[in-house]
């Protein structure tokens, strides 16, 4: 056993103890476990060894192998005090340190002296005999320390007196941990081998108490290991003990009977790891309870390490909890919280009752409760469906019909006999409303039988002779059926509700998963973790690849099927029905097989399997029928939307293709025909001065229409290919407008235009010759759009940084839905050879002249009510690469 | 009021349009197609004025301009397609005193030349400028409006003589800048913009639907009263 350990730090002690004698402490859990003779052993080795080893005081309590260890050694005497009339003896710490041994052994650390010691403390007897220099050896019961005193007393609800600072513990040399498995000491106490002082003694019972044993066993062994001693670790790796862990934070899991608690496991679970602590499960159960306590909690707590204590109490287990935390060493009680019921106030179940006994009882404890989720889902479900006749709720029925009679009878010397169908009417309107109508209609019938057996005259006979009576009967009868068939008829009504909302809950709770769902794997994975959670079986959803069906998904995972499963998958994808297990078609297969189709289109196959092997409910094929109606459509929406991706990357450039060709043909071509039958009409001799007039004046327009085309598909083209920097300077706004205007004076002769651009604006960093080009097709567009006559505003205004342009007009405006549209290439209100002139550029080119500025343009509509048409730019009042 | 005027034009339906519409005027055309001829042509006949085209097909319209220039100062009107401002505003600097933009119409065609042609009829400028209701007296610096002192300042009155007296014609910002701020003030457009608007103002003209001073964007302006 080496005394000393090659760690730096504690060379370092050593070095600063120079002079100082060594302390090692004997640490036990409770009294019996061995220290003295422990003690006593390991000093006899140092004797071996040569040292001088002296004994302070040994309580040897009789023992005679504690003797035979003392009898080896010297004894010092000690020293005799005169107390409360008797003669006591106290260790002589002015012999000990006169007699100057290499060992002397103190027994018991935390011993109180007599008045007149030299201290009050055995612990502060022991510091003097060791700065004399001498080594010591003590013993110490884990108890006696003090910042566990508290911890020991929760524990065992023993609290003793005589405590050691954590110091002492701290400055020792050498802590040995003396264990004992609190089996082998319970068997020391009952062989009589075992001295408990007379404190103890009193709850002797309550302190040794296995559980007691085993959690002070625990902190003595925390005590030690905290010391970080290799010694003990040795030991305890020798005893296979897990450690080192705080004992203090232990957190304890409840789950009571009926709760599902899984939640409340995994909370348990998770701040245990936080914690870094041991953690607990109890479940209850009750000899007459539902059964099995929380099975699925239980195994999970199982199975998440959590050590699980099944615990069997009659009544209120309340007391019988809080003592299991109190053994244990629990500091925070996790259990779930009881489900909210209708009259749960007022009539209280066992977990109510049980939450109401910790939160009053149990109040050095951390309480947490855990709302389950599961819990909360399983209260939707729908009450029992009707119960079809049979054996037991007939037995029911008429239980509850004799103990209705039993009632009367009790009750009908105190009440007129007129009042006691009143009271089976009752029992048959509950029968009713628990159990349906065919119970409710037995139980008037039997109830009528009974009464008229019991209760009119000629008693206990089925005659009536009382007309009066034979009235009451009849009516009674009616009036139970009817009453009896109104409740069940309710409770009917409030099933179907309640298995509406269920099913529309769970197809609402897909469907928001499905439109989370980004893309088509992940919708398949919402679809068949859905499948499997609402019907609990397996799921698996085929589609089409090639020309054969492939696994979408599948949970739990799967990746292959056999070959009947593979046919009834695809003889339901081909005919569009069920096929597979349960059903018509290919009944051998493992699983059931149905169609998903969305708008009239196959998408694939979805298959269920139970793993008991039964077949679907009604019910569940009904939610199936519509689940997979969902499933479908959540797959086309994103097989849909895929699509159109894909097609609009790859149509793009063909569409621009042929836009640009139809362009070509239709508005190249149509200008020049108009021009060469204008130039022919003009040859024509005989011609008035009128007519030449208008056909001049047809050859230049329709000149001009073909040069603004070839000079847009010329900027388009420019802009396409990025080459167009804007060269920005300043330049005044209201300058441009009216150079724009000046320009289309012609086409714009007749119609108002009002350029409300401030004079005095700051002028804008544009390239004024672009943006002129833009002024003038926004103009452009808005004459030929708006209407004959119809006035077109100019506007600007500068907001910050950034100037405001718009050209807007109270023409019919946009169509509707086209805002964005507008700025495509070659797009145009209108289509054929209608309204449209022009090549459906002008716009295209404005957004991106005002984009090569920095700028944005929208279009919107003038008015609140959408009529009027409105271009609006947004520009940079100064131009980022003429700024920079 | 007739000229001796060379198209430089490689184009020849432009050319013989051309032709159509000045002999109609009763100007004498004479036509190069190439550059190389052009110069030639110019230096031989020593036209009135110059119509030149700055696509052509063996050099730039430029090359021709800058050869001109050298012996002559014959106005030169550039006719140019509006993808080229560049090259435009570049023969400008090189001494073109004015430009058109393909396609053009004939009348604004005329207009242009004779703004040109007044220059080379009127070398002297008279003391006093009379224009649709405008009359600028140089020798007291005094404008009238339809009988109404403009009162304006020096400057302002400097740069309406200057525009009054190219009326019609294209006057370059370069241009005005350093006539009336000095050389050294060639880039400083914004004075020039102030200015405008000032004169625009005491004219009671509207920039947004302009009656007398014409901005032609990026390149200069243009006093043009009754267009």
């Amino acid at each position: 056993m080496p005394d000393t350990r090659p760690d730096p730090e504690a060379l370092l002690a050593e070095a600063r103890r120079i002079g100082r004698g060594r302390l090692k402490i004997f640490l036990g859990a409770a009294p019996g476990v061995g220290k003295t003779f422990a003690m006593l052993a390991a000093a006899a080795r140092r004797a071996g060894a040569g040292d001088r080893v002296l004994i302070g005081v040994v309580e040897t309590h009789g023992r005679a192998e504690t003797e035979a260890m003392v009898r080896g050694l010297t004894v010092l005497p000690r020293r005799p005090f005169f107390h409360a009339g008797r003669i006591l003896h106290e260790l002589d710490v002015d012999a000990l340190i006169a007699a100057r041994p290499d060992l002397a052994l103190i027994d018991e650390l935390a011993h109180s002296n007599l008045s007149g010691s030299r201290h009050d403390k055995r612990w502060q007897d022991v510091e003097d005999v060791l700065a004399a220099g001498i080594d010591v050896y003590t013993t110490l019961n884990v108890q006696h320390v003090e910042t566990l005193n508290d911890t020991v007393a929760r524990i065992t609800n023993v609290r003793v007196r005589e405590t050691v600072p954590d110091r002492v513990l701290e400055q020792a040399d050498e802590i040995e941990l003396i264990d004992l498995p609190p089996d082998e000491l319970l068997e020391r106490l009952r062989a009589g081998k075992v001295y408990v002082q007379d404190q103890a003694a009193r709850a002797v019972a309550n302190f040794f108490a296995k559980g007691n044993l085993t959690a002070l066993r625990e902190l003595a062994m925390r005590t030690a290991a905290d010391r970080i001693d290799a010694q003990l670790q040795e030991h305890m790796a020798a005893h296979a003990i897990a450690g080192p862990w705080p004992t203090q934070e232990r957190i304890l899991v409840i789950l009571p009977e009926g709760a599902v608690g899984r939640d409340a496991v995994r909370i348990a679970k998770r701040s245990a790891d936080r914690a870094r602590v041991e953690w607990l499960a109890v479940a209850l159960t009750s000899l007459n309870g539902p059964g099995d306590p929380a099975p699925d909690a239980l195994r999970l707590a199982e199975r998440l390490g959590a050590d699980v204590t099944l615990l069997q109490a009659e009544g209120d287990p309340t007391a019988e909890i809080l003592a299991f935390a109190q053994r244990r060493n629990v500091r925070r009680i996790v259990l779930p919280r009881p489900t909210p019921r209708p009259w749960g106030r007022l009539v209280p179940n066992a977990q109510d009752r049980l939450l109401r006994g910790l939160l009053r009882h149990a109040v050095q404890f951390e309480l947490t409760l855990v709302t389950d989720q599961e819990a909360t889902r399983q209260r939707r479900r729908p009450p029992r469906p009707a119960m079809a006749p049979s054996v037991r709720g007939a037995a029911i029925v008429c239980g509850a019909v004799l103990a209705t009679t039993l009632v009367a009878r009790l009750i009908e010397p105190l009440f007129p006999v007129v009042s006691l169908p009143l009271l089976y009417m009752t029992t048959v309107v509950a029968i009713g409303s628990r159990m349906g109508r065919w119970p409710a209609v037995l139980a008037a019938g039997f109830s009528f039988l009974v009464y008229n057996f019991l209760f009119t005259s000629p008693y206990y006979t089925f005659r009536i002779w009382n007309r009066g009576q034979l009235l009451t009967l009849v009516l009674f009868l009616a009036a139970s059926i009817l009453t009896g068939n109104l409740a069940a008829r309710l409770r009917e009504r409030v099933i179907a509700q309640r298995a509406i909302a269920d099913r529309t809950g769970k197809l609402y709770d897909f469907s928001r998963k499905a439109a989370a769902a980004a893309s088509f794997d992940e919708v398949v994975w919402a679809a068949v973790t859905h499948v499997a959670a609402v019907l609990g079986c397996r799921t698996i959803l085929l589609v089409p690849e090639g020309d054969r069906l492939a696994i979408a998904g599948a949970f739990p995972p799967e990746d292959r099927l056999g070959p009947r499963e593979l046919s009834a998958a695809r003889w339901c994808f081909d005919h569009g029905e069920p096929a597979g297990h349960g059903s018509g078609t290919l009944p051998a297969a493992d699983w059931l097989f149905l169609p998903l189709t969305a708008a009239e289109r196959r998408i694939g196959a979805l298959g269920i399997a139970f793993d008991d092997g039964r077949s679907a409910r009604a019910s569940d094929r009904r939610l199936l029928d519509a689940l997979t109606d969902q499933v479908a459509l959540a797959l086309e929406r994103i097989r849909l939307s895929d699509d159109l991706a894909q097609t609009r990357v790859t149509s793009e450039a063909e569409r621009l293709r042929s836009a640009l060709l139809s362009s070509v043909s239709h508005d190249l071509r149509t200008p020049l025909v108009s021009i060469l039958g204008a130039a022919e009409g003009l040859e024509e001799p005989s011609l008035t001065e009128d007519t030449r007039t208008a056909l001049l004046s047809i050859v230049r327009e329709e000149g001009e229409r073909l040069d603004r085309y070839i000079q847009n598909l010329l900027d388009m083209t420019r802009l396409g290919h990025g080459a167009l920097k804007p060269n920005a300077v300043p330049s005044d706004l209201r300058e441009l407008a009216g150079m724009a205007r000046h320009r289309l004076r012609r086409s714009l002769k007749d119609r108002p235009i009002d350029v409300g651009v401030p004079a005095d604006m700051a002028p804008v960093q544009v390239d004024p010759v672009l943006m002129e080009q833009v002024l003038v097709n926004l103009l452009d567009n808005a004459a030929k759009y708006a209407g004959p006559g119809v006035a077109i505003r100019i506007g600007a205004r500068v907001s910050g940084a950034r100037a405001t342009l718009w050209v807007e007009d109270d023409g019919p405006g946009l169509p509707p839905g086209s805002a964005q549209q507008v700025f495509d290439m070659f797009w145009r209100a209108g289509q054929g050879d209608g309204r449209g002139t022009g090549a459906g550029l002008g716009l295209a080119i404005c957004r991106g002249i005002v984009e090569a500025h920095g700028g944005t343009i929208r279009a919107c509509a003038t008015h609140p009510d959408g009529h009027g048409a409105r271009i609006e730019m947004t520009l940079p009042l100064t131009n980022p690469e003429t700024a920079a | 009021m007739s000229a001796r005027i060379l198209v430089v034009e490689d184009d020849a339906p432009i050319r013989r349009f051309l032709r159509v519409a000045l002999e109609a005027e009763g100007h004498a055309v004479t036509e190069a197609d190439t550059a190389r001829e052009g110069i030639a042509r110019a230096a031989r006949e020593d036209p009135d004025l110059i119509l030149l085209d700055l696509g052509l097909p063996d050099a730039d319209g430029l090359t021709v301009l800058r050869a001109v220039r050298e012996w002559t100062q014959t106005p030169v009107l550039i006719l140019s397609v509006r993808d080229a401002d560049a090259g435009k505003i570049a023969a400008l600097d090189a001494g073109a005193q004015d430009y058109v933009t393909k396609p053009f119409s004939t009348g604004e065609l005329l207009a242009r030349l004779r703004g040109l042609l007044r220059d080379r009829t009127r070398p002297v400028a008279p003391a006093v400028l009379t224009l649709d209701g405008l009359e600028i007296d140089r020798t007291d610096h005094r404008a009238t409006l339809e009988g109404r002192d403009l009162r304006l300042t020096r400057k302002e009155f400097d740069l309406l003589w200057l525009l009054a007296s190219h009326a019609g014609r294209l006057v370059t910002q370069d241009m005005i800048l350093k006539a009336i701020w000095g050389p050294a003030h060639a880039e400083d457009s914004q004075y020039l913009r102030v200015y405008i608007r000032q004169l625009r103002v005491k004219l009671g003209d509207d920039a947004g639907n302009p009656r007398w001073i014409f901005t032609e964007p990026g390149v200069g302006y243009r006093l043009a009263p009754g267009t």
